[in-house]
């Protein structure tokens, strides 16, 4: 499954590790909440970055204390019309302030990328190649927005008075 | 009217250009069915019982000449030429080609009209008072708060794929034309005591197999938090709301799960912790949404012109003036409702010719402006009542002249089976028969103001359980069966009808309708008590035993 960061097609850095399996010596991993949880300071201590696999029906309230300390956190997409993450992924980026990677996993298909990318994801699993092919092109499908979010692009409604506002100075 | 300016249109044609690259992506099968089905329904495209239904968007229902004659247009190059006004502010095609849709949505984009989350899990259509900005008494215009809302939930890239369909209804009169409490969240425009602008938001209503009305979960946001207040439900439901049951996965249920209290300090807390997110709506920034809405430029006229004191004399004139015309704020202006309802029909539909020759006597009589309601008829707007009798000439040529307005043959209804893939039983056939046993003007008139209401099947999309009469289409051993509610409402005093008892055979329903309102008649206690009112006096009983009694 092609990893897309920073806009392009990247080598996945962090290992998948299971919930029953060993945790390496050192070197990035990702892993399950419930795992993450049992012991987060220990997990924190590794020598490597840590990436927490966190699930939609679970309030990102329980995450909020280690943010700073994970290098990436990645969101659930069960099927691509279950859009919980979405809003987890606001909270994380806005509320909370992460500032982390932050991944969709899932159903993960070119038509979510600019609302995931509105929402404060930067990196996505996607599930297949022509889609990650496509997430540059698919990044530029529209220039305009209605609503404020994290992103910082600049709805239209600001867009407008600003130009409102230059027209009346300029009179 | 609202005008689209250069990013409104934008936004528009990018969406036509993505849908226009999922349908490649469908057709060359890159695409499952099961994926392309979410992006479909998000243009308003459903797989029907025969073709793809394609439905487009009249936001809070006004419409230019130019808009209305573009959607003529659609109909005769693109469907069959006619098209189907819906309860929802909407127009249905029936008959469109997956491959032409892209051309389709892109020559209604040309006009400033979209498809956008007109189906799918999402924040519908926004929907408000067909007579917003005319309606005298009015707090306001709510269609400037319809259009800001229209704006914030789409493509909303945190509520684009909610649990289920969202709606939200606006009035910002004392009387409701816009049936806020059988919506997800209904909203009341009204001034606090410091006359100050804001909403009463209700939420939790809604018809389909588990019907509520809506409650009120705070008396007042002010217009300038409103944006946040509305995002803090909608996230509280996107987290919380059931994903596991497609029937329960409504805010309603949620909200009778939770109980409205409970529900209402979950979305109190998560306001206060949103915190200013941009979402606050400044002075200049609800001044630069209503300025851009025109108005027109009224003359000073007449309250009673020689025209309308002449044409007096016509009864067939008086008639229908004093059923389709009703008071404008500015004087010598009415509101003229134009009947989708013909003799025989099936309840709003029009024909291209139909609309294009309304286009014409909008242009002429309205400012070039329309209006669509949910009871699936049109209106124009602002007709100077010096040519209202010019008007129903025409509009009687063009068979849209039924003086029926809110009478027993104004029915609303679904397409049913005959269009449907969801309905058990025809809807279409049951109201053309009671509009032939209702047909005469004179019985109507002595029946005054009755809502018959008539659903195929449970999703209720003919909003059956708030019809005055409500009519709900079910399958019984492959045969079509219907029940009978009375007492329902949909205004600003909403409730559900109570069922009369054992469902009715096709054969029988015009019959016991029929029975029903000869009891009503029997029992009112003066002829100004309307149906729904003498329903509310003495109950279901009189009329259950009056249908049931020889059956």
């Amino acid at each position: 499954m092609p990893l897309v960061k920073q806009g392009r097609i990247t080598t996945d850095l962090f290992v998948h590790v299971a919930d029953g399996a060993e945790l390496p010596g050192d070197g990035a991993i990702l892993i399950s909440a419930a795992r993450f949880l049992e012991d987060p300071e220990a997990i924190l201590k590794r020598a490597g970055k840590t990436g927490v696999i966190w699930p939609n029906s679970r309030a990102v309230d329980d995450l909020v204390p280690y943010l700073d300390r994970l290098a990436a956190v990645a969101l659930v997409f069960p099927t691509f019309r279950d859009g919980r993450a979405y809003s987890q992924a606001r909270l994380l980026r806005e509320r909370h302030g992460y500032e982390g990677e932050l991944r969709a996993t899932g159903q993960i298909l070119r038509d979510q990328f600019v609302f995931m990318s509105r929402a404060g994801f930067d990196a996505f699993e996607v599930k297949k190649d022509a889609d990650a092919d496509a997430f540059a092109e698919t990044m530029k499908r529209y220039s305009v927005f209605y609503q404020p979010t994290g992103d910082g692009r600049v709805t239209a409604l600001n867009r407008r008075m600003q130009l409102r506002h230059s027209e009346s100075a300029g009179q | 009217m609202y005008a689209y300016d250069e990013l409104d249109r934008t936004l528009i044609n990018e969406r036509v250009s993505e849908f226009r690259d999922q349908v490649k992506r469908r057709l060359s099968g890159e695409l499952t069915e099961d994926e392309f089905k979410i992006l479909r329904l998000q243009n308003g495209v459903y797989l029907q019982l025969h073709a793809y239904m394609f439905r487009v968007a009249i936001p809070y229902g006004t419409l230019s000449s130019m808009q209305l004659r573009r959607l003529a247009h659609v109909a005769r190059r693109y469907d069959r030429g006619y098209g189907h006004f819906t309860t929802r502010q909407n127009i249905q095609y029936n008959w469109i080609k997956l491959a032409e849709l892209p051309d389709a949505l892109a020559e209604l984009a040309e006009v400033g009209i979209h498809a956008m989350q007109t189906s799918g899990n999402n924040m519908r259509n926004v929907t408000s008072d067909q007579w917003a900005g005319v309606a005298p008494g009015e707090v306001e215009d709510p269609r400037i708060w319809s259009e800001i809302l229209r704006q914030h939930t789409t493509l909303h890239p945190e509520f684009s794929f909610l649990p289920r369909k969202f709606k939200i209804a606006i009035t910002a009169s004392e009387h409701d034309r816009a049936a806020i409490k059988i919506h997800d969240i209904g909203l009341r425009l009204h001034k606090n005591a410091d006359g100050e602008t804001g909403f009463e938001v209700l939420v939790g209503g809604g018809l389909g197999r588990t019907p509520f009305i809506a409650k009120t979960i705070k008396p007042f946001v002010h217009g300038r938090d409103i944006l946040s207040y509305v995002e803090a439900i909608l996230r509280v439901y996107n987290q919380y709301g059931r994903r596991d049951n497609i029937y329960k996965a409504r805010i309603k249920i949620l909200v009778h799960e939770l109980g409205i209290e409970k529900f209402a300090r979950e979305v109190e807390e998560e306001w206060k912790l949103m915190g200013d997110v941009g979402l606050t709506l400044d002075h200049s920034a609800i001044e630069e949404v209503r300025s851009r809405f025109s108005y027109p430029a009224y003359e000073k006229l007449p309250h009673m012109p020689d025209e309308l004191k002449q044409a007096a004399a016509d009864p067939l004139f008086e008639r229908w003036r004093k059923n389709s015309v009703a008071p404008h704020k500015v004087q010598g202006y009415s509101i003229v409702t134009l009947s989708l309802k013909p003799v025989g029909g099936p309840p709003g539909d029009a024909t291209a010719d139909q609309m294009d020759a309304v286009a014409d006597l909008a242009d002429k009589y309205s400012f070039g402006e329309i209006r669509v309601g949910h009871e699936q008829n049109l209106a124009l707007p602002h007709v100077a009542k010096r040519d209202l009798p010019q008007l129903w000439r025409a509009l009687d040529r063009l068979g849209l002249a039924t003086p029926n307005v809110n009478l027993v043959t104004d029915i609303i209804a679904c397409p049913g089976l005959d269009y449907c893939s969801l309905a058990n039983a025809r809807s279409i056939p049951i109201a053309q028969e009671l509009t032939r046993r209702f047909a005469n003007h004179d019985t109507a008139d002595m029946i005054g103001r009755l809502h018959i209401n008539i659903s195929g099947c449970i999703n209720a999309c003919g909003h059956h359980h708030v019809g005055h009469i409500g009519i709900l289409g079910v399958e019984k051993n492959g045969e079509e069966f219907y029940q009978i509610t009375i007492g329902g409402r949909a205004d600003e005093n909403a409730q559900m009808g109570v069922l009369i008892g054992p469902a009715v055979p096709y054969a029988e329903v015009a019959d016991v309708i029929e029975d029903i309102v000869e009891a009503y008649l029997a029992l009112r206690d003066r002829p100004e008590e309307l149906f729904v009112d003498t329903v509310k006096r003495l109950g279901v009983e009189p009329f259950k035993e009056r249908v049931y009694a020889t059956r």
